[in-house]
Order: C-alpha cells, then sequence, then structure tokens
C-alpha cells in the first residue's frame, strides 16, 4: 500500500521526553486515508505515548503532527478531528449510556435534532439501542467497549485512535470484538490507528503494521511482510507465537555458495534471498516452527534426522520439541501427524523461508 | 480414646470434638493428622463453616477493651446529659451519676435564652446565629476553593504546580498562633477586623491546605483516561470540573463538609480573637457563660449549654457517618 501519496496523518521527527526521559525520538510515520495501523510492540515501549501525542494530550517536546494535512501540532485534542477509545473505557460513570454518547456532542453545541440522528446511527452500527438508557455500571464488558467506540464515532471523526481496547475483555470476546472492529473499518472506511500489544490482533485487523522498541518503530509493513521478512532479529522473535527459532553460528563460503554453520550442523543457503551482500562472520540463523517440516518425505534441501525431546499440544497443532545437534528447536504439526517423546523424526526445511540475521540484529 | 477404627468410634469422636470446648485443640490436631494419614473415614473430615467460639479468649479480650474504651467516652456523656435535666437543689445533693428523680428542661431553656454573658442575657441563641452565620459561608468557599485547587493539580499539571502544592502543605504545619496577630493586622487593614466576613476569610484560608490536599489525592486517584476521554470531548477546565469530576467526587465532598462543618463550628481561638462581643460565636459565648463569675455556678445550666454547642457537629456526624468513613478510605488509598 503506497500510503505517502496524500497522508490522513502524518508525523515528522516527533520527539517527546518525560522531563529528561526520551520516550519517542524523531519519529516519523505516514498514514494513508482509510488505512488502519496498527501499533506493536512490548510494554513501555512508547505506544500509548505516540497515541496521545497524535490526540493531542501530550505536549510533544518536537516535530510536528498533520491530520488532514493540517498541522495539529499545537491544536487542542477537540479540534483535531479525532476520536479517542481508551483501554479502560473511561465511559462517565454518572452518565447513562445515551448522555456519555452525547457529551462531546454537547460541550461542541451541536442542535438536538443532530445529536439524537448521531446518537441513533451509532447505536445502531454498534447494536447498543437497548442500553442506551442505562449507566454503564450496568453493563458488561463487552458493552461497555462498545459504548467507548460509540463515543468517538458520533463526533464523526477523520482518525480512530484505539488504546488497547480489548486488553481488558476474555479471549472469546475479544475475538469477537476483534471482529466487529474489522466490520466497522470496513464500513467506515476511516483511518484508524490502534495500539495493542497483542500480535494476532495486530495481523488480523492491519492493513500495516509499525512494529516499535524503546521508542522507535523498527518496521512498518504490511503483516505478511513482517511475518516472513522481518527487518530484525528483535522483529523476528516478537512476531509470531510460538516464537521463531534461533540458531546462533556463522556464515561461510565454500566453492562459491553460502551456508550457514553451527557447529557440524550446516544449512546450504542456496535459495535464501539476501537482503544485502553476504560477508562471512558471526550471524544468527531464524526458523518459524511452521515451516518446519516433520517427516513429510524428501524434497528438503535441508533436513536431518533428529530425537523428539518435548510435546506440547496446543489444541488444533502440537508444538514438538526436537534436539538437532546441541540446539533445540521447536516444530508445529498437526494434532494427529504428532509424534511421540523419544521417537526417531526426520525434519526438513527450506531455507528461503529463514531469516538469517548478521552480528548487529539486522536481516542479512 | 485411641484412633478412631470404626464409625461408631469416629462417631463418638466427632460429637466429642463438635461440643464446643469441652476437647482440647491439641487432641482435635492429632485426630485431623490420624485422619490425614490413610484412615479409612478421611472423607468425612471436616467440611462446611468453621465453627466459632462466642466466648473464645480473644472475643473476651477484644469485647471487653471495646466495652472499656465506649463507657471512657460515654460516661461523662451520661453525666452531662443527667447533671442538665436535674434542678440545682438535686445537684447539691452530690450524687452526680444517678438519675434526675425529676427531669426539668428549665435548664436548657435558660442556657438557650437567658443566661448571662457579660453584658447581655439573651443566652447561647445570639452565639448559635452567629456560627451558623460564620459556618455556613465558610464552609461553601473553603471547599469550593479547595476542590478547585486539587483538581487543578490533580489534573492539570500547570508550570510551578509542584512548587504551589509544597508551599500549601508547608503552610498546613505552620502552627496557627504564629499568624494570630499579623492576620489581626490585616483584617484590620481591609476593614473586616470584627466582622463576621473577616472570620469567615480566616476559616477559608486556614482550611485549604488540608482540603486541596484532601481533594488533589481524590481526583489524583480517579481514572486519568476519563480526563482524557472529557478532553477529547472538547471539554475546557470548568465542564470537566463541573460535569465530569463533582459528580464523581460526592464522597470526598461529604468528608470535606463534614469536617469543615465540625472544625468551624468547634473554633474557639479564631472567634476569640477576630469578633467582637456581639459578633462571638457559640463557642466563645459558651466559654463566657461557663466561666463567668458572678452569682452561683449553675452546673445544670452549664451542661445544658455545653451539650446545645456539640449538638451541630454531633448530628452531623449521625447524618452521615458512614459516608464520612467512606470518602476518608477512599482518599487516603492513593496519593
Ligand atoms: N507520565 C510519565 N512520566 C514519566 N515517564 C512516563 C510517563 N508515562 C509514561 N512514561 C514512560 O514512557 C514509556 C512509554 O510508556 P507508554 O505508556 O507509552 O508505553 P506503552 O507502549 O503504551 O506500554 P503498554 O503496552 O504497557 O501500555 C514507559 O517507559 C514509561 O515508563
Ligand atoms: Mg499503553
Amino acid at each position: 500500500m503506497s500510503a505517502t501519496a496524500n497522508p490522513s496523518v502524518s508525523i515528522q521527527d516527533l520527539t517527546l521526553n518525560f522531563g529528561i526521559v526520551p520516550v519517542l525520538q524523531s519519529l516519523d510515520l505516514d498514514i494513508a486515508e482509510g488505512e488502519f495501523i496498527v501499533l506493536l510492540g512490548p510494554s513501555g515501549c512508547g505506544k500509548s505515548t505516540l497515541l496521545n501525542c497524535i490526540a493531542g494530550l501530550l505536549d510533544i517536546s518536537d516535530g510536528r503532527i498533520f491530520i488532514k494535512g493540517k498541522n495539529v501540532t499545537w491544536e487542542e485534542p477537540k479540534d483535531r478531528g479525532i476520536g479517542m477509545v481508551f483501554q479502560s473505557y473511561a465511559l462517565y460513570p454518572q452518565m447513562s449510556v445515551e448522555k456519555n454518547l452525547s457529551f462531546g456532542l454537547k460541550v461542541a453545541g451541536t442542535p438536538k435534532a443532530e445529536i439524537d440522528k448521531r446518537i441513533a446511527r451509532a447505536a445502531e452500527i454498534l447494536q447498543i439501542e437497548q442500553l442506551l438508557q442505562r449507566k454503564p455500571a450496568a453493563l458488561s464488558g463487552g458493552q461497555r467497549q462498545r459504548v467507548a467506540i460509540g463515543r468517538a464515532l458520533v463526533r464523526d471523526v477523520d482518525v480512530f485512535l484505539f488504546d488497547e481496547p480489548l486488553s481488558n475483555l476474555d479471549a472469546k470476546l475479544r475475538s469477537e470484538l476483534r471482529v466487529e472492529i474489522k466490520r466497522l473499518h470496513q464500513r467506515l472506511a476511516n483511518t484508524m490507528i490502534y495500539v495493542t500489544h497483542d500480535q494476532i490482533e495486530a495481523m488480523t485487523l492491519a492493513d500495516r503494521i509499525a512494529v516499535m522498541r524503546g521508542g522507535v518503530i523498527q518496521q512498518l509493513d504490511e503483516p505478511q511482510a513482517i511475518y516472513n521478512r522481518p527487518v530484525n532479529r528483535f522483529v523476528a522473535g516478537f512476531i509470531g507465537s510460538p516464537g521463531m527459532n534461533f540458531i546462533e553460528g556463522g556464515l561461510e563460503e565454500s566453492g562459491g555458495d553460502w551456508r550457514f554453520g553451527s557447529g557440524d550442523l550446516k544449512v546450504p543457503l542456496s535459495t535464501y534471498v539476501f537482503d544485502q551482500q553476504p560477508v562471512a562472520g558471526p550471524a544468527v540463523f531464524g526458523m518459524r516452527p511452521e515451516h518446519i517440516g516433520l517427516n513429510s518425505g524428501s524434497g528438503w534441501p535441508f533436513s536431518a534426522k533428529v530425537t523428539v525431546d518435548v510435546v506440547e499440544p496446543m489444541g488444533s497443532d502440537t508444538l514438538v520439541w526436537v534436539r538437532l545437534g546441541a540446539q533445540s528447536l521447536s516444530v508445529r504439526v498437526p494434532s494427529e501427524r504428532a509424534p511421540k517423546t523419544g521417537s526417531q523424526v526426520e525434519i526438513g526445511f527450506d531455507p528461503m523461508r529463514a531469516s538469517l540475521f548478521g552480528e548487529d540484529g539486522n536481516r542479512l | 480414646m485411641a484412633t478412631p477404627q470404626t464409625l461408631e468410634q469416629f462417631q463418638q469422636k466427632c460429637a466429642a470434638v463438635l461440643r464446643p470446648g469441652l476437647r482440647k485443640n491439641k487432641e482435635l490436631e492429632r485426630f485431623r493428622v490420624s485422619v490425614k494419614n490413610g484412615n479409612a473415614l478421611a472423607a468425612d473430615g471436616p467440611r462446611g463453616p468453621k465453627p466459632r467460639h462466642a466466648f473464645s479468649k480473644r472475643n473476651i479480650f477484644i469485647y471487653g477493651t471495646l466495652f472499656v474504651v465506649a463507657v471512657y467516652y460515654l460516661l461523662p456523656l451520661y453525666v452531662m446529659v443527667v447533671t442538665s435535666l436535674k434542678g440545682m437543689p438535686e445537684i447539691r445533693l452530690g450524687n452526680i451519676f444517678s438519675p434526675p428523680m425529676e427531669i426539668t428542661f428549665e435548664p436548657w431553656v435558660k442556657a438557650w435564652a437567658t443566661a448571662c454573658t457579660g453584658l447581655n442575657c439573651d443566652g447561647l441563641s445570639r452565639g448559635f446565629w452567629n456560627s451558623v452565620r460564620i459556618t455556613v459561608p465558610s464552609v461553601i468557599l473553603s471547599i469550593a476553593i479547595a476542590s478547585v485547587n486539587g483538581y487543578a493539580l490533580a489534573n492539570w499539571r500547570f508550570k510551578g504546580s509542584e512548587l504551589f502544592f509544597t508551599i500549601l502543605i508547608v503552610g498546613a504545619f505552620i502552627p496557627y498562633q504564629v499568624m494570630l496577630y499579623p492576620i489581626v493586622i490585616i483584617l484590620r487593614e481591609i476593614g473586616l477586623y470584627g466582622s463576621l466576613s473577616g472570620l469567615v476569610v480566616v476559616h477559608s484560608i486556614f482550611g485549604m491546605p488540608i482540603l486541596t490536599l484532601l481533594f488533589r489525592n481524590y481526583f489524583a486517584s480517579l481514572p486519568e483516561e476519563l480526563f482524557k476521554a472529557a478532553r477529547v470531548d472538547g471539554a475546557g477546565f470548568w465542564s470537566i470540573y463541573l460535569r465530569i469530576m463533582v459528580p464523581m467526587s460526592v464522597p470526598i465532598f461529604v468528608v470535606a463538609v463534614i469536617l469543615q462543618i465540625t472544625g468551624i463550628w468547634n473554633d474557639f481561638l479564631f472567634g476569640v480573637v477576630y469578633t467582637r462581643p456581639d459578633t462571638y460565636p457559640m463557642t466563645v459565648q459558651l466559654n463566657n457563660i461557663v466561666n463567668s463569675v458572678q452569682g452561683v455556678k449553675e452546673y445544670n445550666v452549664n451542661m445544658a449549654a455545653t451539650l446545645l454547642t456539640g449538638l451541630v457537629p454531633l448530628i452531623v456526624y449521625f447524618i452521615s457517618g458512614k459516608l464520612f468513613v467512606r470518602g476518608i478510605a477512599a482518599g487516603a488509598v492513593k496519593g
């Protein structure tokens, strides 16, 4: 997706310090009209902080923020054309659902008829019509979250900001609401910026994912690209569950062909697509558990006989831990084909699907 | 009895154990262990609520202590009430603990309407109305200002807010006596010395540190995201305060009202320093009645006057005691 032609939200050189602690450092981000961007990263990496900066709830230290082509760096939150949904819902406890929805409009002096119309529309979209007269305390978590989304919806904003809106809900409700949010996005086609540290949410919802760490965006790309071609070891390890297997070793050249070596283990890299000109030296070889085949016959560029160490059933799939030389590898197989602990199996993979990282952690 | 082997033995054992106070804990414990160590009847071990003994050592100690403390506080009150209902001849008999033989409300009427305090003889009623005219505006004014202060300090971290807060807290620790005279001068200069409004101003200022602290802590304990949501919704300083914060803060307002009503109503020092005889609050008048040197000491009138003066805070406590405790706890948890 080409994002930069006419960005809906454009963040330039954004820096934010809390006192002397830098949280965001010269961050640039362009988000296209109607795009669904997910900010993903470990706790404390500055996702909420970035969102609050976009919303105008924090005073930034440096940089500029544009929304719809307008420089809003010094604008009040209400003038930025944004709606925000918080993790804790943040519904006004003493007001009914209807009052919660209408509060912003009343403050803005919207005519009564218009308010009623917008509430009716939001209630219809979110299916909360029968809840309008209730207080937030009398709602379930999922209903509260819908009302919180409704509050952003009625204000008819250009950009939706979500700060971990589903993380207070149980797993089942979370997956239901996830689908609803996706549907909402398809229906409204607004720009949405969504913070989460749940990678399933990120993968399923996002047009593009921005993986953050320590206030810096590590990789900004489509979910598949992030999954298949992580730019560095951090992203590779952060995305994917169960996590990627890493083998420490080195890159060697033998007779014009590159291969990866770690002790006795030698993996030919003829099918691997290098991002940069390879040089001999230390490297880390990464392979996702689901990209390793088990007893699946011939045809792999690399295969080996191994012993099964531990078997972890996960429902539909089973995670099989095997020992390959000195290394422990996890292999993901359909549960009905799971081997027994201690049995001998053959594993194989295609290095094309691997990720190689240099000494500095960047993709080779 | 040995470790039970048969069902009968076990039932006997159970009966013995369940009769409270009959068996010592040690034996019960031994029995439990034996059951645990593979006794066939293990499944019939204790179940359901653990029995509690009404007269355990612990309970006797707790209730005993509470009783003593309660008597300690209630006895003087009892003496005051019975004395205020006796006539002077009966009081002279000397037995202060005996209930009145003949109940009379004469002392109460006298204390309220005709007792003499120095110059005038219209009882406590004058002081009562003065106190009302002091307390009501002081309470409203101080709480209005302090709650806005606390809100601004908790939610709008403006430049210098930390410094401002520190100064306020230091202010709470300066002894009142140090400031008495400077305030006399200030009030004289602005022409409020001796008037009720002057005292209202003084009370409002002196209530400020502790009330601001109370409100700041309470507002800081409210979820910050609510405040952010209101800002995104476009609400400003005052509309967030009035429409979001205040409706959520009823308990802490109740606490503040109680603190202020009792504090200001019971105040003696400021009342005696900053007012004149015709604007004396009730406490000062009470003192003048009780300490007046002319004539015989009318203990019953003094007691009645004291009870009358203490009635207002007492009533406030009874009406809102529950809310008070809840609000104090809520304000204290997070800071
Ligand atoms: N008011 C503050 N003062 C000082 N430091 C802060 C403040 N708020 C956040 N930080 C720091 O900024 C960093 C980023 O915080 P932020 O809330 O953006 O993390 P996050 O990515 O949203 O994490 P999470 O997933 O846990 O919500 C953290 O290291 C945090 O300690
Ligand atoms: Mg966060």
